[in-house]
């Protein structure tokens, strides 16, 4: 059982991020890296990223956005509550050092919260940062502060432009890239798999290697079933032993969208029921 | 003597009284007819018997006791109605009850120099067990099981006993062998269902721990072993339950959960500490466990949970899964009972499972519980060469799983959002034989046909998951990716580092995995003792 000692929610609390007493895994977890949980005995295995970690209070944060039942449910959690498991530290983690230029950081929706953990990972390495980070809406931004602070250089963009720039990560990423592409040693982009693979079409033109964090449906996270298939470099990979992350310019995001999309229906029946 | 012999008297040499009964033969109006043989064979052997004084085995011969038993036909297991079973997930078999285990245990012929033995991984003393239940002591049998086997109601239900014991069985030559395994499983079910599960005597506890990775077969059974021995034994599993392939791999129908939660509870109580949710060669690794944590010695039980696929075209469309996914949403993440349980599983109409083991029998056998309408076994080799276990194929004949033999798909069709709609196949001859002594499958030129699927499972067998030995760079691995041993014990080239089990050979039986355990709890014992 693993204590829940911090919430906190964002955007109109569809997006929540919890503190989560994990000694162990807070202790070997690195950027990149990937927890499964289980929220109670009838609950499913979801991977999580690890948002960040704290060896010294012994604690992991993870950040996600109520999209079915298990994330509603764990989502209902509050402080003091437990979860049932939390299995970690998994996948592999981002090779962290220091780059001789500026590494562009984009992240979207929770994704944000993946890349803050990768891009303070990066800082602490001593690099300069390039970021930007977007949603839908002003409301759906999440961890600004925290980026900003990291980052030698901070954009923000919303669709509907309500803060920052109108329109999307992509856009600006082409501004600067055009610009100051020689700059830039490589891009790091996640978040939903359309924008990193918009982001990537773009990073392409410029030639400019982009790290992107996958996200399929997975059960074990050790390798063992191979549900996590990705297609990288027209190879078959577990996301979860070989990934999450990946070399954004080689992915097959369309087969991933798809494989996504496998059980959408059931994912509505359990929500509908657990509505009722 | 022989049926219908008259005699003057008789006296059972065991209790001393009169076997001849003061009746007339009904056939032939002499008096007096010797009514001699005993007990509950009176239904099946054509002598008359007289069961009036209780004693068993009256004044027969030996010879006359075999010529008896080799008459009392093997008994069949009560089973679930098949049509019914597609609907459930209970158990197929019901197993026997008392009397048909009596009947059956005394078809043994108690061999002088037992052949069973020597055909069983474990070495249980097959015989004796036999032995006690056909005295009607059920209990004593599972405890004459449990000195060398801890897992009686597992190895009694999985175990290809006709490639094993039963294959080695004498009555085996003339008639149907000895059913070895129904008889374990009826001993070990009697014990639990009686509650009267007792703690052996453990040895006086020594200061050693050991660590052992992964709680599937191999690993309990060493667990069990080494704290009978007296030492601190703790378990580590990456899922968030217990016992490997038999929770998350083998489904219900076949092994009940509650069966394989209570042998590890059984282990519990000897005092094995089990920790879930611990990746080995994530959150720890080997050199942490010996060198910070202060194990003595470290047992490799993790099998081989990596799944195969073909690498054919359009094997990563949406309802195409490996085995181990199909098995473990459904039996560990309990998705046949979605959505009371939050994991759903994938559904077709028209399933195929690719593979002929006995993954391959459990999956197509699982569709059909899961609600489809047609479920293939699609094997590239023929009837003959088909691994699954006997009991196995005729379930799921049973059942309704239809086989395509000689088969092997080539491709993989989906629609337009990416799910699988079809599978080209190819008919299959067979070659020369093989280094694994089996004829290899050769495609026939031309012979490609489209099978119209929606679902399907690929059970072609598993490979070494590395995960653990990126972290263990010093353990040496053989050309195939599983971990080198020096000597039958399982000891690995690592300093204190033993495995056993599918990570050692390759992916094989529950009841290997549970010999190579014993064995090398018995060498990390030696190794103990003089550290």
């Amino acid at each position: 059982m693993y204590e829940i000692l911090d919430k906190k929610s964002y955007s109109r609390q569809t997006i929540i991020s919890m503190r989560i007493d994990a000694p162990e895994i807070s202790r070997k977890g690195l950027p990149g890296q990937f927890v499964i949980i289980i929220t109670d005995k009838t609950g499913e295995r979801i991977p999580l990223t690890i948002a960040d970690n704290d060896p010294v209070a012994g604690t992991i944060t993870l950040v996600f956005q109520i999209v079915g039942k298990s994330t509603a449910l764990l989502g209902s959690k509050n402080v003091g509550d437990y979860i049932k498991d939390v299995i970690g530290p998994l996948g592999k983690a981002v090779e962290m050092k220091k780059y001789d230029k500026k590494i562009l950081v984009i992240g979207g929706g929770t994704g944000i919260a993946v890349l803050h953990h990768i891009a303070k990972g990066y800082y602490e390495q001593g690099n300069k940062l390039i970021s930007i980070i977007g949603a839908r809406t002003k409301e759906f931004l999440i961890m600004k502060d925290e980026m900003k602070k990291i980052s030698d250089e901070f954009h923000i963009t919303t669709d509907d432009g309500t803060e920052g720039f109108h329109g999307f990560v992509t856009q600006v990423s082409d501004m600067i890239l055009s610009e100051r592409g020689d700059e830039i040693e490589f891009a790091v982009a996640i978040g939903p798999v359309v924008m990193m693979k918009a982001c990537c079409d773009i990073t392409k033109k410029y030639n400019k290697e982009t790290i992107v964090s996958l996200n399929p449906i997975m059960i074990d996270g050790t390798g063992m079933c191979g549900s996590c298939r990705v297609e990288v470099n027209n190879e078959t990979k577990f996301a979860c032993v070989h990934g999450p992350q990946f070399d954004g310019h080689k992915v097959n995001f369309d087969l991933l969208m798809e494989r996504q999309k496998i059980y959408l229906e059931d994912e509505r029946i359990s929500l509908y029921k657990s509505i009722k | 003597m022989k049926e219908g012999d008259v005699v003057d008297d008789m006296t059972c040499p065991h209790c001393g009284k009169s076997l001849l009964a003061d009746i007339m033969c009904e056939e032939c109006k002499t008096p007096k007819v010797a009514q001699f043989i005993v007990s509950a064979f009176s239904k099946l052997i054509p002598f008359y018997i007289c069961t009036k004084y209780g004693c068993k085995w009256h004044g027969l011969s030996k010879r006359d006791e075999h010529l008896i038993k080799i008459k009392i036909p093997r008994q069949e297991m009560p089973t679930q109605d098949p049509i019914l079973r597609t609907n459930n997930f209970e158990e197929v078999p019901f197993g026997y009850n008392a009397e048909m285990a009596e009947m059956e245990s005394a078809r043994c012929m108690q061999c002088k120099k037992p052949k069973c033995i020597e055909g069983c991984p474990v070495n249980i003393n097959i015989p004796a067990f036999i032995d006690l239940i056909h005295q009607g002591k059920f209990i004593e049998a599972s405890k004459s099981i449990k000195r060398d086997n801890s897992l009686p109601a597992i190895s009694g239900r999985v175990c290809p006993q006709e490639t094993q014991c039963e294959a080695t069985c004498i009555l085996g030559t003339f008639d149907k062998p000895v059913a070895i395994g129904r008889l374990e499983r009826f001993a070990a079910d009697y014990e639990r269902s009686m509650g009267s599960v007792e703690i052996p005597a453990k040895n006086a506890k020594t200061e050693k721990k050991v660590a052992i990775i992964g709680s599937g077969p191999a690993g309990l059974t060493t667990a069990a072993a080494l704290v009978k021995m007296g030492h601190t034994v703790t378990i580590f599993e990456a899922l968030h339950e217990a016992g490997g392939v038999l929770t998350y791999g083998i489904p219900e129908f076949r092994l009940p959960k509650e069966i394989v939660k209570s042998e590890i509870n059984y282990l519990k109580n000897l005092g094995v500490r089990i920790s879930t949710n611990m990746v080995a060669g994530k959150l720890f690794t080997i050199d942490d466990l010996l060198n910070e944590q202060g194990y003595d010695a470290v047992f490799i039980g993790v099998g081989a949970g990596l799944p195969v696929f073909m690498k054919i075209e359009g094997e990563n469309l949406c309802n195409i899964n490996s085995a181990n996914e199909y098995l473990t949403r459904i039996n560990l993440m309990k998705a046949y009972k979605f959505p009371e349980y939050d994991t759903p599983a994938p559904r077709g109409k028209k399933v195929a499972t690719i593979g002929g083991g006995n993954v391959a029998m459990d999956c197509a056998r699982t569709a059909l519980r899961m609600g489809s309408e047609e479920s293939w076994i699609i094997y590239r080799r023929s009837e003959k060469e088909i691994p699954a276990r006997n009991e196995e194929i005729q379930h799921a004949i049973e059942e309704g799983v239809k086989f395509k033999f000689l088969t092997n798909p080539v491709k993989y069709i989906g629609n337009k959002n990416g799910f699988v709609k079809a599978m080209e196949v190819i008919s299959m001859e067979l070659g020369e034989e093989d280094k694994s002594g089996r004829r290899s499958p050769i495609p026939i030129t031309g012979s490609n046909m489209i099978m119209d699927i929606d679902l399907v499972i690929i059970a072609i067998g598993a490979g070494p998951n590395p995960i653990l030995f990126d972290s263990t760079p010093d353990l040496k691995l053989n050309k195939w990716g599983y971990i080198d041993t020096t000597d039958e014990s399982g000891k690995t080239y690592k300093d204190k580092v033993w495995a056993g089990g599918d990570i050692v050979t390759g992916a094989a039986t529950v009841i290997s995995a549970m010999g190579a355990g014993k064995k090398a709890a018995y060498a990390i014992n030696e190794y103990l003792k003089k550290s």
